[in-house]
């Protein structure tokens, strides 16, 4: 593919404007070729297209290169693409070249599944379809200043919370789900853990577009308590910010599918990799970057913090309905809430 | 400066107020906060930084940034220029639509720039298809993004040199012409040399606003790393993953282009223009320029 | 209409020998075809970029008829997005537009030492990626503040980061502008008495006007679509101070395309509205051009 030259030749233009843009295309058909646009995907043996969430990146520098040293992942080359999760789904529907996908909730895997680019069984397989846990918690200034333990001390008085904006952030999902469950799992009714929601959200000062702008605000200084995914706080903390990690009692497991792309230009090669990525020095590696491995028994080398409840989405519903019923935007559990806290304190 | 000096015209004792205003304002609200950009950059020495610059991924973002920037910055100026002599110099039906649509991309949110883009030019849009059974592919390489940065930076020449042709009107123009000048000799020779300050702030401003965007940009490239990811996205890879000397790094270079460029075009010289600057075209029944400009004084 | 030819080329300190010898139809034919060449050119660009996008755009919104594009649109927090970005570029247009002529002021008729470096310096919150722009004001001007000045999670911190945007265009619409005005007719009216007050208000105003106005356009359409650089230090709270292409982003990361595409259609709608009015304004200030 060489689009640029394409691009120009497809147009009739003035001399002035071929002589600038012929000038432009040689220029550019020259450093076209030494950049290495991209060719059409996969067409180089042993090429995978990883396509994944923003936050495992660092993660992946290490699998991709632990994988090339094995003798299945020797020759295989790769090409990487992270983002918002739901922004990368997208992405992939809309054309962009795939063949392993890792994502941070189940959701945007299954917007795949409409598509015809993932099978409908993917969640079929000994892990259910994921490569990776964690769990939601508290992220507080180093020494817990304003002694952060549980979920009641979010909404004590004075204290203020971040959370992303749920309706643009997957991590804000998971985090407001662990509110919820933990209240039911304290013996709450459901009429009560809403009510906790709505606490919760009139202690949010901020909602950040996404976890990293989310953490980004923290670090500035704003707010006593941010609810981030572990391996992003650990993550942070490895990079020397000056936070302390709290494991709340109760709290949701955080479960990041994965799957290759029925669409795989390579897919021996994708395959191969996935393989690895759920393969016991594939899933050590993984809690070496703070993810919980799914592999029991490699889970079991590492010393996460045990929650005295860990419950997952399915015990909340699944998350198609928990997608429905709390986050369709304005008219959604959540929304509703918002919108009833924005009426009482929205100025002008 | 004329007879009277800047002093007049400068209104003499607002001198010190207004520079105070301006600076401060300036101070706060633009040299802190890029001053605060290099700085964290360099916190951690230069050596910090420019490893995290020269890595592969972050030279590869550089060498496509610029290329982006080598291809929808003249496309831009181009264009900017042909529709500021279109509206300038001509009355026709629709001109006023012209006029708003040039501005419009503005008012779109850069992600719903590139949602747009895709919805036309992506697989399952408008033109998705028919383009790519004939090789053609827009989105996810480099026609896309070099589409979304144009367009985002679509109205900036238009805006700084219309006005300016308006100002300074078409009688030298006419007057070329009428003696046998061809429009392109006229355009050069008469239009352009009067243009170039505004056309370099034109330019200048494209070129900034082409590296530094990201909104657009991210939605229609895939942010392959190494493949198709600008500056601006490498950035904010850098910010994700708490890499932040990488990140401000970048950022410095982008300074650093955007400084390069308003260099290059010396949009800060002094123009000799001021000596060709006529008055407005007014028929030959009218007084001479000095004396039909008093009476504006007392009229209302 | 014209006066003598050699007279008035040497005037215009134009070579006659480089003008003569042209012949009339050649020239015009050229010309002629150069005046549906150029436009189609343009509108052929225009169409490819802008144009086809917003038509997608429109389509989208109404994909689900009249009634979705309305529930949309009239949302609770559309609404509320929607009144804080147009009231907040509203703002920043117009106190921007005035700090831009002060500021061009300064860098066009005054003299200090500096002055290039500060000229530089303007164009650079265009070249910062919205990200870098964001995180440098939330450290800057958020909680931890060095200066103490903390406009995090406050409107005010949304036109803290507007203006930081839109400054460029306010600044540089003007300057090219008024280095190019006549400054005969200010000295003139000087040597006859005016006050600086009269000079300003009656002469270089009425001047700079288009600009001033043209740049407060732009910079309004700007501010309406901005987004990364508001979103860190704004707080982006729903119904407080979450921005309409905050929420447009939220219900594209939603799968709620079509909603997106509708407030995004409302939001251009009035920006172009405003940008008309504008334009109207502007043509009050233009001479006619007697083409």
């Amino acid at each position: 593919m060489v689009p640029v030259q394409i691009l120009l030749g497809t147009h009739s233009l003035s001399t002035r404007k071929r002589r600038i843009g012929g000038g432009a295309a040689v220029l550019a058909a020259a450093l076209a070729v030494g950049v290495g646009i991209p060719a059409t995907a996969g067409a180089a043996t042993g090429s995978v297209d990883l396509v994944a969430y923003s936050t495992p990146k660092p993660a992946f520098a290490a699998l991709i290169a632990a994988f090339n040293a094995t003798t299945a992942g020797k020759s295989v080359t790769f090409s990487q693409s992270f983002g918002p999760s739901g922004a990368q789904a997208t992405a992939v529907v809309n054309g962009l070249p795939s063949d392993v996908l890792n994502f941070s909730l189940a959701p945007d895997m299954n917007k795949l599944v409409k598509a015809g680019i993932v099978s409908s069984k993917w969640s079929a397989t000994p892990t259910e379809g994921m490569v990776t846990n964690s769990i939601v918690s508290f992220v507080v200034r180093k020494g817990n200043p304003k002694h952060i333990t549980n979920w009641a001390s979010l909404v004590k008085s004075g204290v203020q919370v971040i959370t992303p904006n749920p309706f643009s952030s997957g991590s804000a999902k998971w985090n407001l789900m662990a509110a919820y469950g933990a209240q039911l799992n304290q013996g709450k009714t459901k009429a009560q853990a809403t009510a906790y929601l709505t606490n919760l959200l009139k202690h949010t000062v901020a909602q950040p577009s996404s976890a990293s702008t989310a953490l980004q605000t923290f670090v500035s200084g704003e707010g006593d308590v941010l609810l981030d995914y572990e391996d992003d706080a650990l993550y942070a903390q490895k990079k020397g910010e000056a936070v302390t990690i709290i494991t709340p009692p109760q709290t949701i497991l955080i479960q990041n599918p994965i799957a290759v792309s029925l669409k795989a230009v390579n897919p021996s090669a994708a395959k191969a990799f996935e393989a690895y990525l759920l393969s016991p020095a594939g899933q050590k590696i993984w809690g070496q970057q703070g993810y919980r491995p799914v592999l029991p028994k490699v889970a079991a080398q590492f010393k996460f913090p045990k929650p005295t409840t860990l419950f997952t989405i399915d015990s909340l519903g699944g998350w198609t309905k928990v997608n429905t019923v709390f986050f369709t935007p304005t008219t959604g559990v959540v929304a509703t809430i918002e919108q009833g806290l924005g009426v009482s304190t929205a100025s002008s | 400066m004329g007879r009277y000096g800047t002093e007049h015209a400068v209104t003499g004792r607002w001198r010190w107020p207004l520079r105070i205003a301006a600076l401060t304002y300036l101070g706060f609200l633009v040299v802190i906060p890029v001053g605060s950009v290099f700085y964290r950059a360099f916190q951690h020495g230069f050596g910090a930084a420019w490893t995290a610059i020269s890595s592969p991924d972050a030279v590869h973002a550089l060498w496509l940034t610029f290329l982006v920037v080598l291809i929808a910055v003249p496309l831009d100026t181009v264009f900017g220029v042909g529709v500021a002599l279109i509206l300038s110099r001509h009355r026709f039906p629709g001109a006023w639509l012209l006029d708003a649509f040039v501005d419009l991309p503005l008012a779109v949110s850069p992600v719903v720039v590139g949602i747009a883009l895709v919805l036309v030019y992506g697989k399952s849009g408008w033109w998705g298809n028919w383009l790519a059974a004939r090789g053609i592919h827009v989105i996810f390489s480099l026609p896309g993004i070099v589409m979304a940065s144009a367009t985002v930076a679509l109205p900036y020449v238009v805006r700084e040199v219309l006005p300016v042709l308006q100002e300074i009107g078409t009688d030298q123009e006419q007057a070329a012409t009428t003696l046998g000048a061809s429009p392109f000799t006229t355009f050069r020779r008469i239009t352009l040399p009067s243009i170039r300050r505004s056309l370099a702030y034109g330019v200048t401003l494209t070129t900034a606003r082409v590296i530094g965007e990201f909104g657009a940009v991210a939605v229609v490239s895939g942010l392959v790393a190494g493949k198709t990811q600008t500056l601006t996205l490498f950035i904010q890879d850098g910010v994700e993953n708490l890499n932040l000397v990488a990140a401000y790094a970048g950022a410095v270079v982008l300074a650093l282009v955007a400084l390069a460029v308003l260099a290059v075009v010396g949009a800060d010289r002094r123009e000799p223009t001021t000596e060709r600057r006529k008055p407005r075209w007014r028929s030959p029944s009218d007084p001479s320029p000095s004396d039909s400009e008093v009476p504006l004084l007392s009229t209302t | 209409m014209s006066p003598p030819p050699v007279a008035e080329a040497q005037r215009l300190s134009i070579s006659t020998a480089t003008l003569a010898g042209a012949g009339a139809s050649p020239r015009r034919r050229r010309r002629s075809v150069g005046r549906v060449v150029g436009p189609g050119l343009a509108v052929t660009y225009l169409s490819l970029l802008v144009v086809l996008p917003l038509a997608a755009l429109v389509g989208k919104a109404f994909s689900g008829g009249w009634g979705s594009f309305w529930s949309a649109v009239s949302a609770p927090e559309a609404v509320a997005a929607l009144k804080l970005t147009l009231l907040s570029s509203l703002a920043v247009a117009a106190f921007n537009g005035v700090a831009g002529l002060v500021i061009a002021w300064v860098l066009v008729r005054d003299e200090f030492r500096g002055k290039a470096l500060i000229n530089a310096v303007i164009d650079l919150p265009f070249a910062l990626p919205t990200i870098v722009a964001g995180l440098t004001l939330l450290t800057l001007y958020g909680p931890n503040s060095p200066f103490h000045l903390n406009v995090g999670n406050a409107k005010w911190g949304i036109l803290f980061a507007l203006a930081f945007v839109t400054l460029p265009f306010s600044v540089r619409s003007v300057q090219p502008v008024l280095a190019e005005l006549d400054r005969e007719t200010e000295e003139a009216a000087a040597s006859l008495g005016a006050s600086s007050g009269r000079v300003l208000w009656r002469i270089i105003l009425p001047g700079l006007a288009p600009a001033m106005l043209a740049g407060a356009g732009l910079a309004f359409a700007r501010a309406v679509g901005e987004y990364g650089s508001v979103v860190l230090i704004s707080g982006n709270v729903p119904f407080k101070t979450e921005v309409a292409s905050s929420w447009i982003f939220s219900l594209s990361q939603s799968d709620e395309l079509g909603a997106a595409a509708a407030v995004s259609v409302v939001l251009v709608l009035v920006a172009l509205l405003v940008l008309l009015g504008i334009g109207l304004l502007r043509r009050r200030f233009d001479i006619p051009e007697s083409v």
